[in-house]
């Protein structure tokens, strides 16, 4: 298997067409769920705790949400849409038959949530400026950071929606996978109260290590600590498109 | 190209304990329309889906334009045209859109897309529709549309995957007109179908398909010579009288059929009606031609009828 570049940019111009009618929806979702969670967290619990180490929590939280919000816009739709497009829609059976193949899908559809996500992040990211989140030379990263997780985590949900036979599988993988990934990544709370194995067990999170990455491109870089998170993301990004793309050759071709 | 451009030899295709296609040998000569012919579950579109690279054959070779599958299967895929029997139109986009968008993933180079646009719905008769969204086109356009978007990289050939199936009579033969138009062009065409009238109307040439493999080859006209003869007895009778003429027209070697209450025993032109006991007053008779429906029945096994 080997990606195709004209094939991933012609899948890509037709998820660009499509936004351009859809965006509407598609965005104001994306965008008002994180911003409702960041507010309601923020000053909910922002009440009890004034700071977690020397950070307010509003811009705790804040900071939280971004990398929520790029976990949230990549696996679900990675999930959703990705089964919805293959057995619904039919839009899959339509490409195949073009010169394009599997790996070109995947490639393309993980590039493509993952770029849109990137986006969204700054949703949350802004609305946390407003509390008194103070800008950042390092906050320029943001975008790249959410890139990254995104494209990891698209593919994640592309890999579940090439094994699933119902949407209804989803629910499983809802509760026994995207709920601890979100809770046990610091984004609400820190890891430090929790007993030392949920610790450990924390730290292969890909999306700890993107939540790691984004405070310290907001309060303050740690060069060695974050070159670390960053092999780590890239790594799974690299890892979660092998598997997704293998998987979805064998479900799409028979 | 001498070759022919679509060529299956010994195809075999397993799903679990399931042979959809069993040792299916077919050529296609460039420049003819082929219809493939045969009742469902036959094997068509899997035939269809191993000609684009979507179903591996277990065993067997295939190629198309003289490119070996699925090794060159994108490089055939570039040159080929698909229309499959699910639709798979974008319902979000435009008319035009949804051709431009095929245009990119063909690789229409983009300085040629607008001019390969235009001549793809012009071919769906669908540029007054061009600025409408897909949801709002009936079955009939949306078939066309999927046929013209087929088209928009000029293939060589083009594959249709049960074209009309589905649609009212009316919509059927507008699409006949189309695809007999393409027919004209000299596009090679592959068109997999179970009404009979479809390939008889469009095809230069049919085979026909039962359990995988391909039971009879040739223009409809011989294989109806060849297969069953030039007439048909339709014989009403009660049905105690049908189940014993049957049983002396196997016996005498002539294929037979049901139609509803009647039967048909062919290769009429070779026996009178005494010969299979069809006589007496309860007994009613009717001649007719022999038609491709009887050669499809004989063969294959299905009543023929439309079971939607
Ligand atoms: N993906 C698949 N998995 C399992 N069985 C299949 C699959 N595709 C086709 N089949 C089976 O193969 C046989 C041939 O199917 P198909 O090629 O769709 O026939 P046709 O198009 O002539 O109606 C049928 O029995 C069908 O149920
Ligand atoms: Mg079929």
């Amino acid at each position: 298997m080997r990606v195709d570049r004209s094939a991933v940019g012609g899948v890509l111009l037709r998820n660009y067409v499509v936004f351009l009618r859809t965006w509407r929806s598609n965005t104001v979702i994306s965008v008002v769920d994180p911003v409702i969670s960041l507010l309601a967290f923020g000053f909910g619990f922002g009440a009890l705790v004034a700071k977690v180490g020397n950070i307010d929590y509003v811009e705790y939280v804040g900071t939280g949400i971004v990398a929520q919000t790029v976990l949230f816009t990549t696996i679900f739709p990675g999930m959703f849409e990705t089964f919805f497009k293959r057995d619904y829609q039919h839009t899959y059976d339509g490409l195949l038959a073009a010169p394009v193949d599997a790996i070109d899908v995947v490639t393309a559809e993980a590039l493509w949530l993952a770029a849109k996500a990137s986006v969204f992040g700054l949703a949350p990211l802004t609305v946390a400026m407003v509390f008194g989140l103070d800008p950042a030379a390092g906050m320029l990263l943001i975008p790249l950071i959410g890139l990254v997780t995104g494209f990891g985590f698209a593919c994640v949900g592309i890999f579940i929606a090439a094994l699933a036979s119902s949407f209804a599988a989803f629910d499983y993988v809802i509760s026994m996978l995207v709920t601890p990934l979100f809770l046990f990544a610091g984004t609400f709370f820190p890891l430090q109260g929790l007993p030392d194995w949920v610790r450990l067990v924390a730290h292969l999170n890909p999306l700890f290590h993107t939540v790691e990455l984004i405070r310290h491109a907001a309060f303050g870089l740690q060069p060695l600590t974050d070159l670390g998170h960053a092999v780590f993301l890239a790594g799974f990004g690299v890892l979660a498109w092998a598997v997704a793309s293998r998987r979805m050759q064998k479900r799409l071709v028979a | 190209m001498t070759g022919p451009a679509i060529s299956l030899r010994g195809v075999v295709k397993t799903f679990g304990e399931r042979r959809a296609v069993d040792g299916l040998d077919l050529d296609i000569a460039p420049g003819t329309c082929v219809g493939l012919l045969g009742p469902n579950g036959a094997g068509k579109s899997t035939t269809m889906k191993m000609l684009t690279g979507q179903a591996i054959a277990d065993s067997g070779t295939l190629s198309v334009l003289g490119l070996e599958l699925p090794r060159q299967s994108k490089l055939a895929r570039a040159r080929m045209g698909v229309v499959p029997q699910d639709d798979n139109l974008d319902e979000d986009l435009t008319v035009g859109q949804a051709v431009e968008v095929f245009a990119a993933l063909y690789r229409v180079p983009r300085s040629e897309r607008p001019e390969a646009v235009d001549k793809a719905l012009a071919i769906a008769t669908l540029q007054d529709r061009r600025r409408d969204s897909v949801k709002e086109l009936s079955g009939g356009m949306r078939r066309r549309l999927l046929i013209g978007r087929a088209l928009v990289h000029s293939p060589e050939v083009l594959l249709l995957d049960e074209p009309t199936v589905g649609l009212d009579p009316q919509v059927r033969s507008e699409l006949w007109g189309l695809i007999s138009r393409l027919r004209d062009e000299g596009v090679t065409i592959l068109m997999s179908t179970h009404y009979i009238e479809e390939a008889e109307r469009l095809a230069d040439d049919v085979a026909v398909m039962a359990l995988g493999r391909v039971v009879a080859r040739g223009v409809p006209s011989e294989l109806v010579a060849k297969h069953v003869g030039s007439e048909a007895l339709e014989v009403h009778a009660p049905a105690s009288r049908l189940a014993d003429i049957t049983a002396r027209a196997v016996a005498a070697g002539l294929p037979t059929r049901r139609t509803g209450a009647s039967l048909s025993v062919l290769r009429a032109e070779t026996f009178s009606p005494i010969d299979v006991g069809a006589t007496g007053p309860e007994v009613g008779l009717r001649r007719r031609a022999a038609v491709l429906e009887d050669v499809f029945v004989v063969l294959t096994g299905d009543t023929g009828e439309e079971v939607a």
